[in-house]
């Protein structure tokens, strides 16, 4: 191993102390190397089953990994590196990586009718007009899936009616003959190994994807199921022209172009006919985020709801800081007896975990058999009225973050020099004076950082607003936007919700939260200047 | 829901403040004062009064939790503040007709697998921060912090596609597998890097380089001489971690949907959705049973977080 010190580093240069590098124990060296053995291992062992399915992007992916390790752990450089790299790696791979994925979604009109890309989509067309001819090949025919029975993947297992010894295994990519591990018995394949045969209910709860699979077959047929159990091959009746970009019906010589409607396009006539409702995945720019802003059912509320997001989080940072804040003060002072028992069970709320509260919480404001009517002696339906359930979320809000500020400011109290708040006192600064001038401001440099944090954290704190009101109370005449919506369950309601999942609206509204976070959280930051000394 | 962050910078990390103690007025072994019970109410009275105002306020909730799963009806009709009947209905009932078990062994292997990865790396990270100066290290430390503010659930979908892909050619990490899940989870490995390197900074270098003198590496350094002087601080975290982890909600609820990868959080959200009113008696026994180990280790571990946690986390 090399010098941990680098003599190059302003930092340690003219240090007075010789050093001589330490070396690793051997054992500590048979572990890097087999730690780097599995690691290669894995990549070549994984590297044939990628280069067969073409998914080249996580095919480079994992290179770069390897790469990586075997560069900052098979060499005697770059001594940081050997360190940060593991976690810096999960990082960039689970939450970079899905990031910069999911700007790249937000250009596009991914969702609901348009998972494929264009290609698929014609073969889908074209695949769904195979019709029968009386010479049509028949095969008997099994359903499988190396993935869920609901959802598939699904592969066909082909056996030809007049060739009983030969099995075709099908996908959406063509044929291949003779897979392995098949069961042959009487002209049918009844297993196969990894996949699950389906039976008859199951193919009918997933008939709907399975009508749409269309197998390509070498000379310019498919094979499409009959049935449950029998397949035929024929020839489609449509026709697609890639250089033209059209599809020609042949037996009615109608013509089908793509055309633009909406935010996707389709095949139509003429008159403006779809051939078929499936669209395919398309660079759509920057629409998703123009729609943002000037959709009229969304910019009607957004302002709203814009407003009471950070109304939410600014209230929920203060409430429970100045609560939890209040506490230790309180607490924190030594002739209290019985401190310790304050603090621990102050905590309490901390170390339960937050989807309990939660949900908890939710029952606590019903308005007949709820706890808070039931003490305090209210009437109150608190999720019927938008202004009682914005109290409801804001009061659980407080009770679930308060223990937090706490431990915080009861910890940033005492570090604060004695000394520091006797010489105010000293000098005739009474009791609050003293904690107004003194104590607070250093205090909130201790505690500024984590206020931000906090306020970016329940800026898009999906979990307490869609565990507790759904985003509700919902009024008929605007029935998207809930009374209690921040702006994150506000669009993903929009974008998952009726009408469809639109992937690529989410990803746009996704960005945008990032950055609005991101600059309020800058923004912060700076004006607290919480960040200056930080070596 | 799940981010943990670091401490901030320039905090002080004090671990129970032993120190602020000794030196403070009146700690423990100061001489008594007598004072008059008007000037004792004026001084330290009113401390309680607050005091006790405070920990209803903390506790009413919980022991609602206690009373609804002891009550037999079990919903939420008849559930009070005070247990008014003990009956462990609702626990054998959890047990015998849910799967408990399932989810309980679950949660347990997500959050010990994440909390481990998660303190390992984040203190090999927090010991580069803290003991070498390479270029970067400014900025790597400030991109840290701003990335962690950002919830994994915003990018939510990219993270379901990708894990459907790599299922498709490593089927045991794939979605609705708790390996994937856990893989999911380590992305937020560094999240204890900032509490950790201030624990770090607080051990003087000449420690290290006495070590190194005598010939150690600094991989040595590392295992042997820094990682057990912070053995406390680890456990804070790996506590917060610990917590943040089994309340975890939204991601489980679009990555495990098989019965039997459930986790706590998405089976007992299962069992109240299915029935807000009259399964509350299941879910408070469930709750309960999920807090406990939890709180247990919140009291026991209790001297370090108060005086240690000036930094700590965003619970959700």
């Amino acid at each position: 191993m090399a010098d941990p010190i680098d003599p190059t580093d302003p930092s340690h240069r003219g240090s007075r102390i010789a050093r001589r590098p330490g070396r690793d124990d051997v054992p500590a060296i048979l572990v890097k190397v087999l730690l780097l053995g599995i690691v290669i291992g894995t990549a070549i062992a994984l590297t044939p089953a990628l280069v067969a399915e073409e998914s080249w992007l996580f095919l480079t992916v994992l290179w770069a990994v390897t790469l990586i390790l075997v560069a900052t752990y098979a060499t005697g450089r770059a001594l940081p590196a050997k360190y940060l790299v593991p976690g810096t790696l999960m990082l960039a791979l689970f939450v970079v990586f899905p990031i910069a994925l999911t700007a790249k979604t937000s250009f596009t009109n991914y969702g609901d009718g348009t998972r494929n890309d264009k290609q698929t989509t014609v073969e889908q067309i074209v695949g769904s007009s195979v019709t029968r001819a009386d010479d049509s090949p028949q095969y008997n025919l099994t359903i499988a899936t190396d993935g869920d029975p609901a959802s598939g993947p699904f592969t066909y297992f082909l056996v030809p009616q007049d060739d009983p010894e030969t099995v075709f295994e099908g996908t959406e990519d063509g044929l291949q003959e003779d897979p392995g591990g098949v069961t042959l018995d009487s002209g049918r394949v009844t297993a196969v190994d990894g996949y699950t045969v389906l039976d008859i209910k199951q193919i009918s709860a997933a008939s709907d994807a399975l009508d749409e699979i269309a197998i390509p077959t070498d000379s310019d047929t498919f094979i499409v199921r009959d049935g449950t159990s029998e397949a035929f091959e024929g020839a489609p009746t449509l026709v697609y022209d890639e250089d033209a970009d059209t599809i020609t019906d042949e037996a009615s010589g109608t013509v089908y172009t793509a055309q633009q409607q909406g935010d996707r396009e389709y095949f139509v006539d003429e008159g403006g006919q779809r051939l078929s409702d499936q669209s395919w995945t398309a660079n759509v720019g920057t629409d998703n985020f123009k729609r943002i802003f000037t959709d009229s059912r969304i910019s009607s509320s957004f302002f709203g709801i814009f407003v009471w997001t950070v109304v939410f989080a600014t209230l929920s940072v203060v409430g429970t800081f100045l609560l939890g804040l209040v506490f230790a003060i309180t607490l924190n002072d030594p002739r209290v007896r019985g401190q310790k028992i304050y603090r621990a069970l102050l905590i309490l709320p901390y170390a339960i975990p937050g989807f309990i509260s939660l949900l908890l919480w939710s029952s606590f404001y019903n308005q007949d058999f709820g706890l808070i009517n039931d003490i305090t002696g209210l009437n109150i339906n608190w999720f019927g009225g938008s202004f009682t359930a914005k109290v409801a979320v804001l009061l659980t809000n407080l009770w679930m973050g308060f223990p937090y500020m706490f431990l915080v400011s009861t910890g940033a109290l005492q570090a604060i020099p004695e000394d520091l708040t006797e010489a105010a006192r000293i000098d005739g600064a009474n009791g609050f004076a003293g904690f107004r001038r003194i104590t607070f401001p250093l205090l909130l440099v201790t505690v500024a950082p984590l206020l931000v944090a906090t306020f970016a954290f329940n800026f898009n704190n999906f979990g307490a607003i869609f565990l507790l009101t759904g985003g509700g109370p919902f009024s008929p005449d605007n029935p998207t936007a809930g009374g209690t919506d921040i702006l994150i369950s506000y669009t993903y309601r929009l974008a998952f919700g009726a009408g469809g999942v639109q992937i690529g609206f989410a990803a746009a509204v996704s960005v945008v939260l990032f950055v609005v976070t991101g600059v309020i959280a800058a923004l912060q930051f700076r004006a607290t200047r919480s960040l200056e000394d930080v070596n | 829901m799940t981010q943990v962050q670091g401490p901030p910078p320039g905090t002080t990390l004090v671990e129970d403040a032993p120190v602020a103690k000794a030196s403070g007025r009146g700690g423990g072994k100061a001489p008594k004062v007598k004072m008059g019970a008007k000037r004792w109410f004026r001084e330290v009275g009113w401390r309680h009064l607050v005091g006790v105002i405070a920990v209803a306020w903390a506790l009413f909730p919980v022991s609602y939790l206690v009373s609804a799963s002891l009550n037999p009806l079990g919903n939420v009709v008849t559930s009070t503040l005070i247990p008014q009947a003990f009956s462990l209905d609702n626990y054998t009932q959890l047990l015998d007709e849910q799967p408990f078990g399932t989810w309980y062994r679950n949660s347990i292997i997500v959050c010990a697998a994440v909390v481990f990865v998660q303190l390992f790396f984040s203190a090999l990270a927090a010991f580069a921060f803290s003991r070498f100066r390479f270029t970067g290290r400014r900025g790597g430390l400030l991109a840290l912090l701003l990335i962690q503010m950002f919830p994994q659930f915003l990018a939510a979908v990219a993270l379901y596609l990708m894990f459907t892909d790599i299922g498709a050619v490593i089927p045991a990490i794939g979605l609705d597998t708790l390996a994937g899940y856990i893989l999911m989870m380590c992305g937020g490995s560094l999240g204890q890097v900032w509490l950790i390197k201030g624990f770090f900074d607080s051990i003087p270098m000449s420690l290290d380089e006495a070590a190194m003198l005598d010939g150690a590496s600094h991989v040595q350094v590392f295992f042997r001489i820094i990682l057990p002087l912070v053995r406390p601080i680890l456990a804070v975290c790996g506590l917060l971690v610990f917590v943040g982890v089994i309340g975890e909600f939204l991601m489980a609820s679009i990555f495990l949907r098989d019965e039997g990868n459930k986790t706590l959080a998405t089976g007992l959200y299962g069992l109240i959705d299915a029935d807000r009113s009259n399964n509350l008696g299941v879910f408070a026994a469930g709750s309960i049973m999920t807090a406990i180990p939890v709180v247990l280790l919140f009291l026991y571990l209790q001297r370090f977080i108060v005086g240690g946690i000036t930094a700590g986390g965003v619970k959700g």
